[in-house]
């Protein structure tokens, strides 16, 4: 049907027009961002003179007017008495005390492998598309502390008999756990297990109390109740053993409940055997180095007890409730700094007679136990947005309340609060700089001990040595954070509206 | 899942559990092998580290002194612990240090109500002041409405406080922790005074950008005698490093020098230097060391004289003159009871 | 471990005690008390042995002995004569007063960085951002020790002070004002303050409910400036000027007289607020971004203009968000107000170390700390609980 289109109807698709000069290019980016009213016009302004001045010092101060090289104060100081810039000489000079401390020279490379062992087990951890996460994370959580440990302090720690004793009963109980966890295991005998292990640490618990004579088995110092305690644990994995075993179960099985105390074996010797290796006292340990011993200390111990205290503080027993919630409130209630004197002056006090811990053992139990009392909130705030129907729809399925914790509530909880748990990382990180104020050469107490060193007192010294180190503690939180929202972003699984 | 919690609370009370034996101090050091020694964090002179990292000063002779007469003359097993004047008398009584050489003043309060036994005298010192030149002040009490910088946690703080108010004179207290700090608090500007040991002002002058625009005034306003302590309760430990405090005096006014001493052991007459170098008498034994210990002691670090001259003596950048810390011999106040 | 099926049929046979969750709770509850008892009484008998075998004196006896040390900040009377405990007292107030300002100041600086984050003007949210990103990735300890000495070595020397209106001066001692000298009769002055803010909040009381009856306001804000500044200025002047300044003088080392701030009050509170800030801030922008968009335009729906949908849908709905964590915010600053030990600001931990040293009485003198920070911790949380609900939004 042919139809008269008046010749004003457009027959196709016009071209859209540009859209109007004032609205398109640099002008208008502007004026929109920056122009778009007379208050945003002052305040670009002014705002933009700010950051010119600001940005125009900072660059004149650290690199114009720098010194970079230099062997001692005469480089940073103008002989006319003028002022000069930063002395990054200074920083350069210092660098290797900035970040090992007074760490044997020699024995440098220890740490640089410590280091490296850490980086090489922490990136592919961290990177969601790497395989072998379990494996990864047990290398990185059990394995690495170890290694790293012998690598720091050279090893051959003096473990006694107790120590193998206590280490070889919670083994008994993990042993324990997993043979309850296969199906048919015996219950008379997994029954058997767990009341071994559990006499074995009543056993520990009095031979703590009471002296009794002294020997040695494969050169470990025990007294006759911690063997008692040791054989104990032995033969509580013995049950767990056979209790796996007879339940029909593969070779897979026994694997599983063999594993716990191959491994502890392991990581003893680790400890006690001579490596060769000199030993370094942690008086020695300075810098960088120091922070992040506190740090990744702090965060590795925070998490499970974190965990535990907020499973603790959502308890249905009164008690335990009542415990947990005055727990996290103290230590929450008090600032750091107060801890870590307590730490440092009242624990030499808590201990027996002879018992000591060294300084910075001392400084890690209070920042252990400071962010485990915060991180218990954190944890606690995601337990608390998981809705009730998934507890109910655990315990229909018969699970038990361990394993509905472990199987469905806390990979949920967790999960939904990842940036809390980094941003509580980061709060850790900055915080290891007070461990100065108790006598620890972390990276800030490093640098502020360089300033009094008369060769490099200059007027620019303590402002570039503080830059420096602001500058390190800066890389490593943003870059905390910056990994969090990546995670954030990357676990969101469709829960937002 | 009881037991896991049990477990829980059992490994913090099992986690200190095994309990090594007590000992004395004495067999504590042999069987580690190392010395344990308090010092300060760094105080030119007395206790500082060097480019190398390793530690000198009068203080750290002291130390090596020690440890040369317990390790037969090894004078390199001391490991040293940097502590700052709140941390000292702590970690003494903690039992972290064996041994505690860092300036310390010897008052009665600390000697009876901490717990601590004071060893002697190695240092006789006394509190003074440091003014910018540029003030024209030459004596302490033209002070008035000065502004004080100060070390927490010292006799310093509290000496100063009396000084004024037994002179009428004001003050601002500025109190900082630790002793750089106050050092660049004064160097900056906000004090008009440093107050501190005169040793140590001489000390903090060293590490001022231009030494010569701060002058020390006269007055010493309080005794500081300075001097090694250890913890009270073992008599056998306090014995062996008060004699070799004044086995370091004895020494020097017996003429044994680091040079001369084998030579002495093996050949001097005098019966005081024989007793000394153990050559007669069993007075080393009888301390819980070999007869040889003194030998040992000053083939590792000399005696006092060598001692005072090579870490703050005249011929240091301190230029510190012996004054009251001369042997009694020579006017000043060092004096020993004898080896007999 | 695994739910006992069996015993469904059979409901008569008899369980094991530790499957029926009330004994085992109970039991697990016993075994707590008895450890932590135990390990209590482990720790008490092993500190006393300690003290003993030291033979350090213990008790609280140390309190009223005299302290023989000076403050340079103290707000309430002391001298060296005074006892320990009144020392004490002195460096809790100068924390109170330190924190106290550092939460006003953190407050308003926060809020302006929060708003800027959200600007529309490029310039402004991306320094806004810098600001936040700079401040709250470093430690505050670096922060205040950036401060003391910057401030320090900006200033000038008391002798080449600058001079500010008002006869203030400026110099690394601090900043020196005029001190007023009231009298007598000013305390009429303070009666007609007093007076015009409790009329002021009167009138207010009685303009809202006006308004929920009749839907009228009634421009009230210069009524309520003249009662609250011109009526105690009326009556200031009418009672004679009943004030006289002391300025500050010049004299060999310092200015003397006059309110002094000091230059380690100005850095730990300058460094407190701007470091606090940062992360008051980023409270604040999460805030105003959960407040959801439809309620921006039901209010402009309703013909609200920006700023009443601002000020009467916006922030009300924000601060429901903001408040709890802006309190652990304030209670972080009251406990960072600690780090003032590392520039010798004489709070209550550096007066306590000062103690410390002095008597060795180290438990005693942590256990007062954590008891006064317990405390404010509370009284703060109190407070902020008590202002959170009289904020929070009735739900149905």
């Amino acid at each position: 049907m042919e139809e008269q289109v008046a010749f004003y109807v457009a027959r196709g698709q016009e071209p859209s027009l540009p859209p109007p000069r004032s609205e398109v290019g640099l002008p208008a980016t502007l004026r929109k961002n920056l122009f778009a009213t007379p208050l945003d016009s002052v305040i670009t302004v002014a705002l933009g003179l700010f950051a010119a001045w600001a940005a125009w010092n900072l660059i004149e101060w650290g690199l114009l007017r720098a010194v970079f090289t230099g062997a001692d104060r005469e480089a940073c100081l103008l002989p006319g008495g003028g002022e000069i810039g930063a002395c990054w000489a200074f920083v350069n000079a210092k660098l290797g005390q900035f970040i090992y401390g007074r760490y044997p020279l020699d024995e440098r490379w220890r740490v640089d492998l410590a280091f490296l062992l850490l980086v090489l087990l922490t990136i592919p951890l961290a990177i969601p598309r790497a395989p072998y996460k379990r494996l990864n994370a047990l290398l990185l959580g059990i394995a690495f502390p170890v290694v790293a440990l012998v690598l720091l302090t050279g090893g051959e720690i003096g473990v006694s008999g107790g120590w193998v004793a206590f280490l070889f009963t919670l083994a008994a109980f993990v042993s324990a756990a997993f043979a309850g966890g296969s199906s048919g295991a015996r219950p008379a005998l997994l029954k058997a297990a767990m009341g071994l292990a559990a006499v074995s640490l009543l056993v520990l618990l009095i031979a703590a109390a009471i002296r009794s004579g002294r020997f040695d088995l494969l050169g470990f110092e025990f007294s006759t109740l911690s063997l008692l305690a040791f054989l104990l644990a032995l033969a509580s994995v013995a049950a767990s053993l056979f209790a796996g075993r007879t339940g029909g179960e593969s070779s897979a099985g026994a694997g599983r409940v063999l594993m716990p105390p191959l491994v502890t074996a392991v990581l003893v010797a680790a400890l006690s055997v001579d490596f060769g290796l000199q030993p370094v006292p942690t008086n020695l340990w300075g810098g960088l180095l120091v922070t992040l011993v506190v740090a990744l200390t702090g965060i590795a111990a925070s998490l499970p007890l974190g965990i535990l205290l907020a499973l603790g503080r959502r308890s249905h027993l009164p008690a335990v409730r009542l415990f947990s919630i005055i727990f996290i409130e103290f230590w929450r209630g008090v600032p750091l700094i107060t801890v870590l004197f307590m730490s440092a002056f009242m624990i030499p006090l808590f201990l027996p007679d002879g018992v000591s811990f060294n300084q910075l053992l001392r400084a890690l139990i209070g920042v252990a136990i400071f962010s485990a009392a915060y991180m218990a909130e954190v944890i606690r705030g995601g337990l608390q947005a998981i809705p009730k129907g998934q507890y109910e729809g655990a315990q229909a399925l018969g699970l038990s309340y361990w394993q509905m914790m472990r199987l469905v509530i806390m990979p949920q909880a967790i999960k939904l609060v990842i940036p809390g748990i980094v941003n509580t990382f980061i709060g850790l990180f900055k915080d290891t700089s007070l461990v100065y104020i108790i006598g620890l050469a972390d990276l800030l107490g490093t640098v502020r001990r360089g300033f009094s060193d008369p060769n490099w007192i200059t007027p620019s010294t303590a402002a570039t040595g503080l830059i420096f180190a602001a500058f390190v503690y800066w890389l490593f939180c943003f870059g905390m954070s910056r990994y969090s929202m990546f995670m954030e972003r990357r676990l969101e699984t469709g829960h937002k509206r | 899942m009881k037991n896991s919690i049990l477990a829980l609370l059992g490994s913090v009370a099992v986690a200190s559990a095994v309990v090594p034996a007590t000992a004395a101090t004495l067999d504590d050091v042999k069987n580690r092998g190392t010395l344990r020694c308090g010092v300060n964090t760094g105080l030119p002179g007395f206790a500082s580290q060097n480019d190398q990292g390793e530690w000198q000063g009068l203080d750290i002779d002291y130390c090596k002194a020690v440890a040369a007469a317990i390790f037969d003359g090894d004078a390199s097993k001391v490991q040293y612990s940097p502590l700052s004047a709140v941390q000292r008398f702590p970690a003494l009584q903690n039992n972290e240090v064996d041994l505690l050489a860092r300036n310390t003043t010897w008052t009665m309060d600390r000697d009876t109500a901490l717990g601590l036994n004071f060893v002697g005298v190695n240092y006789y010192d006394g509190q003074g002041f440091m003014v910018r030149r540029d003030l024209n002040v030459t004596s302490a009490l033209q002070l008035s409405g000065a502004t004080v910088c100060v070390q927490s946690g010292t006799t310093t703080e509290l000496n100063l406080t009396d000084y004024f108010r037994a002179n009428n004179m004001d003050f601002n207290p500025v109190v900082i922790e630790s002793q750089d700090s106050v050092n660049t608090a004064y160097e900056q500007g906000r004090c008009d005074v440093l107050t501190t040991d005169a040793s140590g002002l001489y000390a903090s002058r060293l590490e001022m950008s231009n030494p010569d625009e701060h002058i020390v005034l006269p007055e010493i306003i309080s005794k500081e005698p300075l001097g090694p302590v250890v913890r009270q309760g073992d008599e056998q430990w306090f014995d062996l490093v008060k004699w070799v405090h004044f086995g370091l005096i004895n020494a020097e006014e017996l003429g044994v020098t680091q040079e001369n001493v084998e030579d002495m052991a093996a050949n001097s007459e005098n019966p005081d230097i024989r007793r000394l170098l153990g050559a007669d008498d069993n007075f080393g034994e009888d301390i819980g060391l070999t007869n040889q210990w003194m030998v040992h002691v000053i083939k590792a670090v000399g005696n006092y004289g060598e001692i005072f001259d090579r870490n703050v003596g005249p011929d240091t950048p301190l230029k510190i003159q012996r004054g009251q810390n001369a042997l009694w011999t020579k006017g000043g106040l060092q004096y020993a009871p004898p080896v007999r | 471990m695994t739910a006992d099926t069996e015993s469904i049929s059979v409901p008569h046979e008899r369980i094991s005690l530790m499957r029926d969750p009330h004994t085992r709770g109970l039991v697990i509850q016993i075994l707590m008390i008895i450890a932590i008892l135990a390990f209590a009484s482990w720790l008490v008998n092993n500190t006393v042995q300690n003290l003993a075998s030291a033979r350090i004196a213990s008790g609280f006896g140390f309190l009223s002995a005299r302290a023989g040390f000076d403050i340079g900040q103290a707000p309430i009377a002391y001298t060296s004569n005074s006892t320990y405990g009144r020392a004490l007292f002195v460096g809790f107030v100068n924390t109170v007063i330190v924190a106290a300002c550092g939460i006003v100041l953190a407050t308003i600086v926060g809020f302006l960085i929060g708003i800027g984050r959200l600007s529309r003007n490029y310039l402004l949210r991306a320094l806004s951002t810098i600001y936040v990103e700079t401040f709250r990735n470093i430690p505050p300890l670096l922060v205040i020790l950036f401060w003391y000495f910057g401030v320090l070595s900006v200033l000038p020397l008391p002798r080449n002070a600058v001079e500010l209106p008002f006869g203030s001066y400026l110099s690394n001692r601090g900043l020196q004002t005029p001190a007023a000298v009231f009298e007598q009769a000013a305390l009429l002055t303070l009666a007609a303050f007093a007076f015009g803010i409790a009329a002021t909040v009167f009138l207010v009381r009685q303009n809202r409910k006006r308004q929920l009856e009749t839907g009228e306001r009634r421009p009230i804000l210069w009524l309520s400036v003249g009662l609250i500044i011109g009526l105690p200025l009326l009556v200031f002047v009418a009672t004679g000027s009943p004030v006289t300044f002391e300025l500050p003088t010049a004299t060999r080392f310092n200015l003397v007289g006059g309110w002094q701030i000091k230059p380690e009050f100005l850095s730990l509170f300058l460094a407190l607020s701007f470091y606090t800030a940062a992360f008051i801030a980023e409270i604040v922008r999460a805030g105003i971004v959960a407040v959801s968009k439809g309620q921006t335009e039901a209010a402009s729906a309703l013909g609200l203009t920006r700023g009443q949908s601002l000020r009467l849908v916006i922030v009300p709905q924000a601060f429901r968000v903001i408040i709890p964590p802006l309190t652990s915010q304030y209670l972080n600053l009251t406990k960072n107000s600690s780090l003032g030990l590392a520039v010798g600001y004489p709070d209550l931990v550096a007066v306590g170390s000062t103690v410390l040293n002095q008597t060795g009485q180290s438990v005693e003198v942590v256990a007062v700390w954590m008891v006064v920070y317990l405390g404010l911790s509370v009284a703060t949380a109190a407070f902020m609980n008590w202002f959170n609900a009289r904020m929070a939004l009735v739900e149905r």
